[in-house]
């Protein structure tokens, strides 16, 4: 069973933030109160993109004691396999939609005495939602926030009104940089730091404060994967006695419950473990695409993550 | 810090005692809606967890929070412990949020499940609460915890039946480091506080080798908000005591061998724990009720059912389990008396009296 609490809501705003990101309001459409959420939480978003059902997780970025809706900001993905496309061309103010009630995989530790939050991109919109948390219970908090350009750099300017020196940012095209060194040797005894943008940044970003002697305690990121898109590729499904086909554009999750199986999943981004499934045979490749399964777990090929993993070969055999 | 109850028993909620003179007993109703826990002819340990949805009408399923005719009396009794120990309520400094958290969960569940005794009426941070079984009436602002006589964990669980332990989540498992601990079967608030799940699940025993709390810390730690979860514990206490804690065992740890062929239909109560687990919203804590219902051997030999299956279930448990859950002496006077009850004929599936 998924058991996934939905919510049933209607699209009450879209604003184009800039020429990447739309901002999308949703209300319940039984106009009652959205549930209360933690900074850092995000909703999975149902899509009905032709015959395809996607239900991908954003951010919730509003500000959690706000209950009369939630929002969240979609950056627009070309070369991804449709679910940002959708939300920027057919999502528009008074459709019906279904989300689910929050989840949160990236929360605030509230022992910590500071909180360092490291922004890259559209990384932003899990700490608007914390720093409006913290602001609310006089949370010491420092935001350090890099984008391509001023245009590309969503919300800024609100923030530095905001929180004024709690706001650093710093821009790609004018070759600045966040001065990582310093900012890691430089933080009071009980600091956590967060980090959420581009992949390459939360590696730079880890790397560097594990050299440091940072607790990993002290460590948090979230990173989701976008199923990626790859070759079809078919698979039994033997506790439902089922054969389905997985399309290049479709993961193999959304697969399965296109087959009207009910499977477990939390985040469909490869990284809270809820989906894991046994492979019961194996004749051909795996593609593990997650940051779930442990090195040893991907080379024996006995688990999958069907939320982003793929398969290349002649047989694969689930336990589902 | 104490609240200021004014119990007002009529005509609702049975007057009575869990301590001294033990005068506490279940009417026919309660009876009849006990959650006896088994639901077939043998017990072993088992993530026996299902969904935490309205169940049956009349049972101590059908709300979020089961208010039931040992209410006020279970209070009056919950504040003469905390008068002797403070320490059985404690919130390490972070877990405020999730104590406000949990005075919403029951604050707006119990108003909405029972407006005939809980009123709670909202003007933005502004809330105004009554409590008519326990007389209280208070005037509070949500998130301030200077508007209230304690802090929020405390005063709320101070008018809800179960114990509560609430539980940070980080580094991949489970802080127990807040709660309110009154009804245990003994255990220690004050010794597991700031321990993660394996910690204070150390003493268990078999079900670490069955990779049952492996199992259980995922399934927690995957609990959504809107979703919550329960599952049933048991154990045997002689008299009808509430607070068998470590800290009083001097009190209560003879009066096991006080049980004798004569007396132990009415000494002898299954003591069964409804433990429920919802995700917080606002701190992403959980938090655990863990609501303690107790039935002596007399008033549970009135279902044939039951009779039958608890004879057999006590017979054939593991000596471990009987030694853990603290009847191992007492397992041949208990057998040989429900043996009585037990005809041998097949019982019906499910838990429910027939």
């Amino acid at each position: 069973m998924s058991g996934v609490a939905k919510i049933e809501v209607t699209v009450a705003e879209v604003v184009e933030v800039n020429p990447m990101i739309k901002r999308f309001r949703f209300v319940r459409s039984d106009g009652g109160a959205m549930p209360a959420f933690s900074g850092g939480a995000h909703t999975v978003v149902e899509m009905q993109d032709g015959p395809t059902r996607r239900m991908n997780p954003y951010s919730l970025m509003g500000d959690p004691a706000d209950r009369s809706g939630y929002e969240i900001s979609v950056r627009r993905d070309e070369v991804g396999r449709g679910g940002s496309l959708y939300m920027h061309r057919h999502v528009s103010q008074g459709m019906a939609m279904v989300i689910s009630h929050p989840v949160n995989l990236f929360p605030l530790d509230l022992r910590a005495r500071k909180h360092l939050l490291l922004a890259g991109g559209i990384g932003i919109t899990p700490f608007l939602a914390q720093i409006a948390q913290l602001s609310a219970m006089n949370g010491r908090f420092e935001l350090h926030y890099s984008a391509r350009t001023p245009a590309l750099g969503a919300y800024m300017a609100e923030l530095k009104a905001r929180h004024g020196d709690r706001v650093h940012l710093y821009f790609d095209d004018q070759k600045q940089v966040v001065p990582l060194e310093n900012l890691l040797t430089g933080q009071p005894l009980g600091t956590h730091l967060y980090i959420c943008g581009p992949k390459g940044m939360i590696t730079w970003v880890r790397t560097a404060a594990e050299l440091a002697g940072w607790p990993s305690a002290a460590l948090h990121h979230e990173e989701f994967l976008a199923p990626p898109v790859g070759n079809p590729f078919q698979v039994s499904l033997q506790a439902s006695g089922k054969a389905i086909t997985v399309a290049g554009h479709q993961s193999l999750l959304e697969a399965i419950e296109a087959a009207g199986i009910d499977a477990p999943y939390l985040c469909r981004g490869g990284a809270c473990g809820h989906c894991e499934t046994d492979v019961l045979a194996c004749d051909g490749r795996i593609q593990h695409n997650d940051h779930w399964l442990t090195d040893e777990q991907k080379a024996s090929d006995t688990k999958i993550m069907p939320c982003v993993s793929r398969f290349e070969g002649h047989s694969l055999v689930l336990d589902r | 810090m104490g609240l200021d109850l004014k119990p007002n028993f009529q005509p609702n909620f049975r007057d009575e005692t869990f301590r001294e003179d033990f005068t506490f007993f279940n009417s026919p109703t309660a009876i009849k809606r006990f959650p006896f826990p088994f639901d077939q002819d043998s017990y072993m340990y088992a993530v026996n967890m299902e969904p935490h949805v309205p169940g049956r009408p009349g049972s101590v399923f059908e709300h979020t929070f089961d208010v039931d005719e040992h209410y006020v009396a279970e209070m009056r009794e919950r504040a003469l412990v905390l008068a002797e120990d403070p320490l059985r309520c404690q919130s390490l400094p972070h877990m405020t949020l999730a104590g406000w958290d949990l005075l919403e969960l029951i604050m707006g569940t119990k108003a909405a499940d029972y407006p005939q005794w809980f009123e709670l009426h909202r003007d933005g941070n502004r809330w105004h609460w009554i409590n008519h079984p326990l007389g209280i009436d208070q005037h509070f602002t949500f998130l301030d915890d200077t508007t209230l006589p304690c802090g929020p964990m405390e005063y709320i669980t101070r008018q809800t039946q179960g114990d509560f332990t609430l539980q940070d989540q980080r580094e991949d498992n489970l802080w127990m480091e807040a709660g309110m601990v009154t009804t245990q079967a003994d255990w220690s608030l004050d010794f597991d506080i700031g321990m993660h799940f394996f910690e204070w699940h150390a003493p268990v025993p078999l079900a670490h080798e069955k990779g049952i709390f492996v199992r259980a810390l995922k399934f927690l730690m995957n609990v959504r908000h809107g979703a919550p979860a329960r599952r049933f514990n048991w154990t045997m206490t002689v008299n009808p005591l509430l607070d068998t804690a470590p800290e009083t065992y001097p009190k209560w740890g003879t009066m096991r061998t006080t049980v004798t062929p004569e007396n132990v239909g009415e000494k002898l109560h299954l003591r069964v724990e409804l433990q429920t687990f919802f995700r917080l919203p606002r701190s992403n804590a959980l938090v655990f009720p863990i609501r303690c219902y107790l039935i002596s051997f007399n008033e549970l030999v009135t279902q044939p059912k039951w009779a039958r299956r608890l004879h057999r279930v006590i017979r054939d448990l593991p000596a471990e389990l009987a030694t853990y859950k603290g009847f191992i002496g007492n397992r041949p006077i208990m057998v040989d008396w429900l043996a009585k009850y037990d005809d041998g004929a097949p019982t019906s599936p499910g838990i429910w009296p027939d």
